[in-house]
């Protein structure tokens, strides 16, 4: 590759031109490619099963573990067969030797978030689900100690989720007292 | 001679000196299940304890402390919950939550040009990083490139910040460990390189400097002789440390084999940069998943060998060493050209041409309210931080806010290490163990 | 103001009265200026720019205050630098009740002051719905000289004694903000520092 050409961080492997005629499956799973990044579509059920497998196949750190709540957006694109839901679960592997990073992202329906837990195949995991049961509400069954970790224990509400108020205070300068 | 010659590594991330330290997937396959039951984590949920409801403590002799979250070594508001028997940490359990501040809310707020005045505030000992990061997904996801210049620009900024950044780490690892004049010779020198860093961005901390689409100003006129005497006053004071603290007997024997951690942890934990680095795996973002022009700069990835307190001291130690060696090449190589991108949608008209042009003032006008709009997509990009990975990773829906927007903080992961390196040591230790972590609460509650 | 050619220019030969028959009062108020303990409570990015004001650049120490006292009781200034979460709330007012009188309180930067940036869920905006503060210092974050500045005038008003006609808390705004949910009230006008409950 040319040496001036910036290089920034992803990693950038050749997007196949052909998808049209074979479903593009790893693992037997559907996935597809974001911006030279592969992603990997994996249905609840079939989360952890597909974590391991990657776990063998040289993936062997859990960077992030992240949720986002499509509640507002007005349209994303997945691949056929993958029926988009509220809350999406997105997970980050990454393998050393390849140098390459995937993208796992679960979709969480609203009337029942509850996800596996990857804590049995990534420890690391421990604080990123707390963080998003405690942003979104999602549950993940199989963790060990699902509390809140950024809000006090006593909060009520999930404050990442779309619908929830801001908390915003009107800010009004003119009216305040002087001393 | 450096002493990272003996440490130079190549391609194999698992190949150091020693020979090849394979990390083979049943030996990670063991460190799971080891950090799965045996349990240095203390599973306490802070309700019970402000309750006062009796706890399940390990023995009739161990009782549960509290440290923190203001406590003069906890390095931030970090509180830590010990499990002690007599002097020693049976358990612990970091608690976080108390720099909250809604960051990634507030990343759906304001715009993507306003999104690294958001940013910058996570990590602010080493705040052009988190810039870095955020400005590079956005451009993925705008499909643009970015100028030569403005690439070494950027290239320069953050090695001097990972400098300062790492300035920052002796001076308080340095007071933490009772060595405190280390505090007042790490901010002399933090200082020089905060005046460089406000002569080109304008602030001493939170820049707001590397923005999608290159960077906010050009360099000053002048600003290699200022790179220049910097880089001739570092280097001797890196040595009057070394004379200071890491030949000294009290230091080593404060630092060695305290808080010691091994590979496979780290992997399971998913625990990047200087802790990583210290057990003897050589992963450095800048060197194996290179981004920026990190690929046609020489450098070294320091390592250490037992991945304790004084490894994880020494590798900070050299790589302000090694940023020192980088820098001296981008003053050599610095293109010319633009420091942003040229694209109109994107980047905002010269100000002088604002008085002349009403387009371009229109222009400015609705790239500073509206903002510019971003295809909808989602992408993920990471950079080498004093700490370890610092990725962003955002959503966006079409308009000109992120949907999503979402750090991957590496205090956030990398305290998680905090319980097992803490394991059997002396609570005098929990602060060296904290301070060689080095965390930053803000990245880690965002 | 009392500072103009004052004690803090000319040292003892500054004040107003004769050192032999100065009022005790005077004497205490120049003592109590000059030997002011800060609290650690540095909580985020102000905390870095207040540590550079302890390093050599900046020097605190020639005001006697470099030595952050780590226990609250042993402080009497507690300068609150960088945003206060809700979780930290709590914390922050039983660190301010542990310091013994006198005390004052900075609040350093505009997300102590006032929220700063961040008008959300997660930050109180401005201590002074927590604490009394004598001094609000603006900046993100503020430089060690605008830190100076403040400890300055604190010094001055101490001086002057005005901090003991200390009129009421804070602005004289109260903003009811609990889990977001609600609507936030806002009550204006000057309460009883009892009737706050922060008394």
């Amino acid at each position: 590759m040319s040496d001036t050409s910036p290089t920034d961080g992803a990693d950038e492997v050749a997007e196949p031109t052909e998808h049209a005629a074979e479903p593009d499956l790893v693992h037997g799973i559907a996935a597809s490619w974001s911006h030279g990044q592969r992603v990997v579509h994996p249905s609840r059920a079939e989360l952890v099963a597909l974590v391991k497998t990657m776990h063998d196949d040289g993936y062997m750190m859990c960077l992030d573990l992240c949720g986002a709540d499509y509640l507002d957006h007005p349209g994303r694109t997945l691949p056929e067969g993958i029926a988009p839901e509220r809350f999406e679960v997105v997970v980050t592997l990454i393998s050393h030797r390849e140098a390459s990073r995937v993208r796992l992202r679960v979709q969480v329906p609203e009337s029942d978030p509850v996800v596996p837990s990857l804590f049995g195949v990534h420890p690391g995991t421990d604080a990123m689900e707390r963080e998003v049961f405690d942003m979104f509400g999602i549950v993940f069954e199989g963790h060990p100690d699902l509390t809140r970790i950024l809000m006090p224990e006593d909060w009520v509400g999930h404050p990442l989720r779309k619908d929830y108020d801001s908390g915003r205070i009107p800010v009004q300068f003119k009216g305040a007292p002087s001393r | 001679m450096t002493t990272t010659d003996h440490l130079h590594q190549t391609e194999d991330p698992s190949l150091t000196s020693e020979g090849r330290q394979g990390l083979a997937s049943s030996d990670v396959n063991d460190a799971i299940a080891r950090l799965i039951e045996k349990g240095a984590v203390l599973r306490l949920a802070e309700a019970d304890v402000a309750d006062e409801t009796p706890v399940e403590v390990a023995d009739e002799e161990s009782m549960i402390i509290n440290m923190g979250p203001q406590h003069p070594s906890t390095h931030g508001v970090l509180r830590i919950m010990l499990e002690l028997r007599g002097e020693t940490v049976l358990r612990s359990k970091p608690i976080i939550g108390y720099l909250h501040t809604g960051m990634e809310w507030t990343g759906e707020e304001l715009s993507y040009l306003q999104g690294c005045t958001n940013v910058t505030r996570m990590d602010y000992a080493s705040p052009l990083f988190s810039e870095l990061a955020f400005s590079l997904t956005v451009e993925k996801l705008l499909d643009i490139e970015v100028p030569d210049r403005a690439i070494w620009i950027r290239m320069l900024m953050t090695e001097m910040n990972r400098i300062s950044s790492h300035l920052l780490f002796m001076a308080t690892n340095g007071m933490d460990l009772g060595a405190v004049s280390m505090m007042l010779y790490g901010w002399r020198e933090r200082e020089e390189t905060l005046r460089f860093l406000e002569k080109v961005t304008g602030l001493r901390m939170n820049h707001n400097y590397i923005r999608p689409g290159g960077v906010a100003a050009d360099l000053p006129d002048g600003w290699r002789d200022d790179v220049l005497r910097l880089m001739d006053m570092i280097p001797p004071r890196l040595d009057e440390y070394d004379t200071l603290l890491t030949g000294q007997p009290i230091w080593r024997e404060r630092l060695q084999g305290v808080g010691v951690i091994d590979t496979e942890t780290c992997m399971a934990l998913g625990t990047t940069g200087p802790i990583l680095r210290s057990t003897g795996y050589a992963w450095d973002l800048r060197r194996d998943m290179p981004y920026l022009a990190y690929d046609q700069v020489e450098f070294d990835v320091v390592v250490g060998t037992f991945g304790d307190c004084f490894d994880r001291y020494a590798i900070r130690l050299q790589e302000i060493r090694e940023s020192i060696r980088i820098v001296h090449q981008i003053l050599d190589r610095m293109p010319k050209g633009d420091y942003r991108i040229q694209d109109k949608k994107v980047t905002p008209p010269p100000r002088g041409r604002i008085d002349e042009s009403m387009e371009a003032l229109i222009h400015h006008f609705k790239i500073f309210t509206e903002g510019f709009k971003v295809p909808e997509g989602e992408a993920y990009c990471a950079v080498e931080s004093p700490r370890g990975e610092l990725g962003c990773y955002i959503v966006s829906d079409g308009s000109s806010h992120p949907y999503r927007m979402h750090i991957r903080g590496p205090s956030f992961v990398n305290l998680q290490t905090l319980p097992h390196l803490m394991h059997g040591a002396l609570i005098a230790d929990a602060v060296a163990i904290i301070s060689s972590v080095d965390p930053i609460l803000g990245e880690v509650d965002r | 103001m009392a500072t103009e050619g004052g004690f803090l220019d000319k040292g003892l030969e500054g004040l107003e009265h004769n050192f032999l028959t100065g009022t005790l009062e005077e004497l205490v108020k120049w003592a109590r200026a000059r030997s002011v303990m800060p609290a650690t409570f540095g909580l985020a990015c102000c905390a870095i720019e207040m540590m550079a004001a302890g390093g050599p650049h900046y020097d605190l120490a020639r005001y006697g205050m470099e030595v952050f006292r780590a226990s609250p009781r042993q402080a009497d200034l507690m300068i609150v630098a960088g945003r206060v979460s809700q979780k930290m709330a709590p914390v922050l007012r039983q660190i301010y009740d542990q310091m013994m009188e006198p005390k004052w309180v900075i609040s350093m930067g505009v997300c102590a002051s006032s929220g700063g940036m961040f008008n959300n869920y997660a930050i109180v905006q401005g201590v002074d719905q927590i604490v009394p503060v004598d001094v609000y210092a603006p900046g993100c974050p503020p430089g060690p000289q605008t830190l100076m500045h403040a400890i300055l005038t604190l010094h001055a008003q101490i001086r002057a004694g005005e901090l003991t006609r200390r009129p009421g808390e804070g602005a004289g705004l109260v903003i009811e903000q609990r889990d977001g949910q609600t609507a936030t009230g806002v009550r204006i006008g000057r309460q009883s520092p009892a009737a706050l409950g922060t008394a």
